[in-house]
């Protein structure tokens, strides 16, 4: 027995070193090449996109899967080192500064009591405390969500003592070198081989996702002055392009770099409709009646008066039937304000009602109405009667709108941003993604291993849970891309992932 | 919402819990060391396994054997098109027999058989790109049988008896490719049974038309191993409504086909001291069709799993020289055809046809008392396999890339008569 023992303790270590061993392996080094690209220290700059935020939140699983870090498993092939992160504390997503909680937890799809389905904060308590720092050691992944172009050269953008005034940023503050840190500034630290630069979304995104309420600030060079819903003007963003790009591409053997999506196809605007309504045939009748008289009179005299056009009549038009289909109501500053002209005569109307009908229209086709309206339209004015409905006789404020003017000066921005992204992209010989037209492939569908990608919300897959972020398939979708046009620029063949190793929206009801 | 509550109502198809192109053929360490060949030799208690007809030829009144082998096997697999690669577990697993024969009188010998011809076991790593068909599988079924043999006359004896099985099975995967659970754990079930027993036979005839000349057949029956009742259990699933199965212990039914298996073969001995033998196999693997598993009492939806295997055929050759008094040696080899077919190459039977190589030898340490050791190698060329039947979406999803595998059995036995 004793013999028996021996023997198979040898037969063990002499059979476990016999690996079958492929006649071409894809880990033996030269199975791929990295072309004229030097892979050994990835890289990345951007915002939450880079980050791998995911939800409304970032969390450990999302950074995971951020597309910087799943391109840098795949450079492994080809000469890549570890792709370190500054990840989270845990699952949840959101932040604690001092202890108290300043960022919610990420969003889960949950399933209510009626089983609809709907986003909804994971519970628990965030555990991630913005003044413990993360700094430190190697670091490849820069990028923090929720900056804007100008704010990666931005000293003091990673100072605790900056949040509360919106001068810094705590993801930033949690992994910034010191107080004076800039995110460039710690990336170039880093000594990268190569680079991805994703940045200036967040330039037209918070306009866009807060119903345009902010400033389009073309204009104006400072961006000191502007507030975090406003659009950054196009000769900053040209500027802090290029100090970014030549900071980086000129000690690296290259990156990718890429440009802006369009918002306007994104679920968070295209999810609720313009016109989700559902009447009862009395409270149809009873606004019907409360508007025949703007609709019949009061429009009519004013285009008379030559107050307005005939066109803004048609356009302020306001009609109610019962049943599904209701145009949600809206103000439009765009509109002329008829507040003080329905005061006086001949109309007459009370303040109150002239204040209400002032810039009011229903919405239509053109208009985007931002996915958390969905909770908001329908819902009851508190103490404001049985009729006094959010989106119907109450119209939206300007937050929850985005109009068509509002969307031309966003794409206006956008297109003058690309082209400055191009044409960075040419001069530096960089390798370029061109995410515009890919999620524009996504909209109209997009197939992959395991099916059609699209951006419906939640069950498109492409979008995570806030509608604008990517779920991690979505940015295994934007690494391949990514990929292809490394290999094609630099000569190198990195392969591909495959998106339906990634999950889509993480259902739970916890 | 309703393409998210299909995608993961189709989590729960099951892929194989059966290691079935791996029948591990090592049930006596002599006819090992030949390539696995003995439905026509008659050397010892070993033929109680391969053909029970030859038993009654036995030279000795109490013959056993036994013996027990250590298995490395290992896989491994990549694709080029994601550079993903993974192999197993150099786990071991051992196979053991234990035959013993008694003569009655001239013409009527019993015996009982205790051998293990099913107990593979794959362990990939842990969530590796294969996970959503298997991340580990072991399987057992330990055959107990009594047995008689027959001596009709001089040129003709019969042999067989019926067939006890116990088993038991193990099997570990993750639901699909991509669920987790809210801390990002992959979700994942392990099915798990023990104590599943059913009945069986064999019977052979052993025909000696000569001194040197033997011919051989011996058939055992299917059985069906039918676990009912098992323990599946289901962890880091999300608490979802929309995922229909929650963390926790349900039961399972499955049935699960140990084919039937004849052989036919001819030995003849060339000289006191050279003997050799050639034998086919042919193993009715048409009857694993599917892999149905269903989940009483639960609204999990049953599991019906493609298998079409086919029939397969294994050609062996073996021979053994008597070196002296003491040592007997032996070779072999044998080609060993994949009941698997083409699309349908499943990482947790990644068998394709196999080349098997052997050697061993018997040392007679007295008259009664012989060791006998025996020594495989399994060599499979690399293939480009895929299995195709995995769909997510109502899309397959082929789990392609490159395959291959070896495995290194060395044995080690007794041999006693009296």
């Amino acid at each position: 027995m004793k013999k028996y023992i021996k023997y198979l303790a040898v037969a063990s270590l002499v059979f476990t070193s016999c690996d079958p061993e492929f006649n071409d392996s894809v880990e033996s080094g030269d199975f791929y090449t990295a072309g004229e690209a030097d892979f050994s220290n990835f890289v990345s700059v951007g915002n939450s996109l880079t980050a791998g935020f995911a939800d409304n939140a970032l969390y450990i699983e999302g950074q995971k899967n951020s597309f910087p870090n799943i391109m840098a498993q795949q450079f492994k092939r080809v000469g890549g080192g570890s792709f370190e992160q500054p990840l989270m504390s845990d699952n949840l997503g959101g932040l604690l500064l001092n202890g108290n909680q300043i960022m919610d937890t990420r969003l889960v799809l949950r399933v209510d009591e009626q089983g609809n389905p709907g986003p909804s904060n994971l519970s628990g308590t965030p555990t991630t405390e913005v003044t413990n720092s993360v700094h430190g050691g190697q670091l490849n992944n820069f990028g923090v969500p929720g900056a804007k172009s100008f704010h990666l050269v931005a000293p003091g953008y990673g100072n605790v003592a900056g949040i509360q005034a919106g001068a810094a940023n705590p993801y930033f503050v949690r992994f910034a070198s010191s107080d004076e840190a800039t995110v460039l500034g710690d990336a170039m630290e880093q000594n990268p081989s190569f680079f991805s630069l994703w940045i200036g979304n967040n330039d037209i995104l918070g306009y866009a996702t807060s119903g345009g309420v902010g400033v389009n600030q073309q204009g104006n060079v400072d961006p000191e002055d502007y507030g975090p819903n406003d659009i950054t003007d196009i000769n900053v963003f040209g500027s802090v392009l290029s100090t970014l790009t030549e900071t980086i591409a000129s000690s690296t053997s290259g990156g990718v770099i890429f440009n802006l999506p369009d918002v306007t196809n994104i679920p968070f605007f295209t999810t609720v409709p313009h016109n989700p309504v559902p009447l009862s045939e009395d409270l149809a009748v009873i606004l019907g009646a409360n508007f025949s008289a703007y609709n019949e009179q009061i429009l009519p005299g004013l285009v008379q008066q030559g107050v307005i056009t005939q066109e803004e009549a048609s356009l302020r038009q306001v009609n109610f039937s019962s049943g599904e289909g209701n145009a949600v109501t809206i103000v439009d500053e765009d509109l002329t304000d008829l507040t003080n002209i329905l005061q006086g005569p001949p109309f007459n109307l009370s303040q109150q009602q002239a204040q209400t009908l002032g810039q009011l229209r229903q919405a239509n086709e053109n208009d985007l109405i931002v996915l958390p309206a969905a909770n908001f339209i329908g819902s009851q004015v508190e103490g404001g009667g049985s009729t006094a409905v959010n989106g119907v006789s109450v119209p939206l404020g300007d937050q929850w709108v985005l109009t068509p003017t509002e969307q031309a000066e966003i794409e206006q921005a956008r297109v003058a941003y690309n082209s400055i992204i191009q044409s960075l992209a040419n001069e530096y010989d960089l390798a370029f993604v061109d995410v515009d037209q890919l999620l524009q492939e996504v909209a109209e569908g997009l197939p992959t291993d395991s099916g059609v990608l699209t951006s419906e919300f939640a069950a498109g897959g492409a979008f995570s849970l806030d509608g604008v972020h990517l779920t991690p398939r979505g940015y295994a979708v934007v690494a391949n891309r990514a990929i292809d046009a490394i290999n094609e620029k630099y000569g190198s063949s990195v392969p591909n992932v495959n998106p339906g190793d990634f999950r889509t929206v993480q259902p739970s009801n916890n | 919402m309703k393409k998210l509550l299909l995608s993961l109502g189709l989590l729960l198809s099951f892929y194989s819990v059966y290691a079935g192109g791996y029948r591990v053929a090592t049930q006596g360490q002599r006819a090992l060391a030949m390539g696995h060949s003995g439905v026509a030799v008659v050397n010892s208690a070993e033929t109680a396994f391969f053909n029970p007809a030859g038993l009654i030829l036995l030279e000795n009144d109490l013959n056993i054997s036994a013996g027990v082998t250590g298995v490395f096997n290992s896989t491994s697999w990549q694709n080029p098109a994601t550079g993903q690669f993974s192999s197993t577990e150099r786990n071991v697993s051992t196979p053991f027999y234990l035959y013993a024969s008694y003569r009655i009188n001239e013409w009527l010998a019993a015996g009982l058989s205790v051998y293990t011809p099913y107990g593979s076991r794959v362990e990939w790593e842990r969530d590796w790109p294969g996970s959503h068909l298997v991340n580990e599988i072991a399987l057992q079924a330990i055959f107990i049988q009594p047995l008689v043999s027959l001596k009709v006359n001089d040129y003709i004896s019969v042999g067989g008896g019926p067939i006890f099985v116990t088993g038991s099975v193990d099997f570990n995967r993750n639901l699909t490719r991509s669920l987790v659970d809210e801390a990002g754990n992959r979700a994942n079930v392990e099915i798990n049974d023990s104590g599943i027993t059913n009945w069986g036979w064999s019977a052979s005839v052993m025909f000696t038309p000569t001194e040197e000349l033997k011919v051989g057949f011996n058939y055992r029956s299917e059985i069906m191993m039918n676990a009912r009742g098992g323990d599946a259990t289901f962890s880091n699933v999300p608490n979802s409504p929309l995922v229909p199965a929650e963390n926790g212990v349900i039961p399972f039914n499955a049935s699960l086909p140990l084919p039937a298996e004849w052989s036919l073969g001819v030995s003849y001995e060339f000289s006191e001291k050279f003997m050799a033998t050639v034998q086919v196999d042919r193993t009715l693997w048409g009857v694993y069709e599917s892999l149905d598993i269903s989940f009483p009492g639960s609204d999990i939806p049953d599991a019906i799993n493609p298998r079409n295997y086919e029939d397969s055929s294994i050609i062996r050759v073996g021979g053994q020289y008597k070196a002296s008094d003491q040592w007997t040696i032996r070779a072999g080899y044998y080609f060993d055809e994949s009941p698997v077919q083409s699309g349908l190459f499943s990482p947790e039977t990644p068998r394709n046809d196999g080349h098997g190589f052997t050697g061993g030898f018997s040392f007679e340490i007295n008259d009664k008392l012989a060791i006998d050791a025996a020594f495989l190698f399994l060599r499979f060329s690399e293939v480009d396999e895929s299995y195709d039947a995995y769909v997510e979406d109502g899309v397959e999803v082929p789990f392609e890339g490159t395959f291959k595998s070896n495995a290194f059995l060395p044995g080690i036995g007794i041999t006693y008569k009296l």
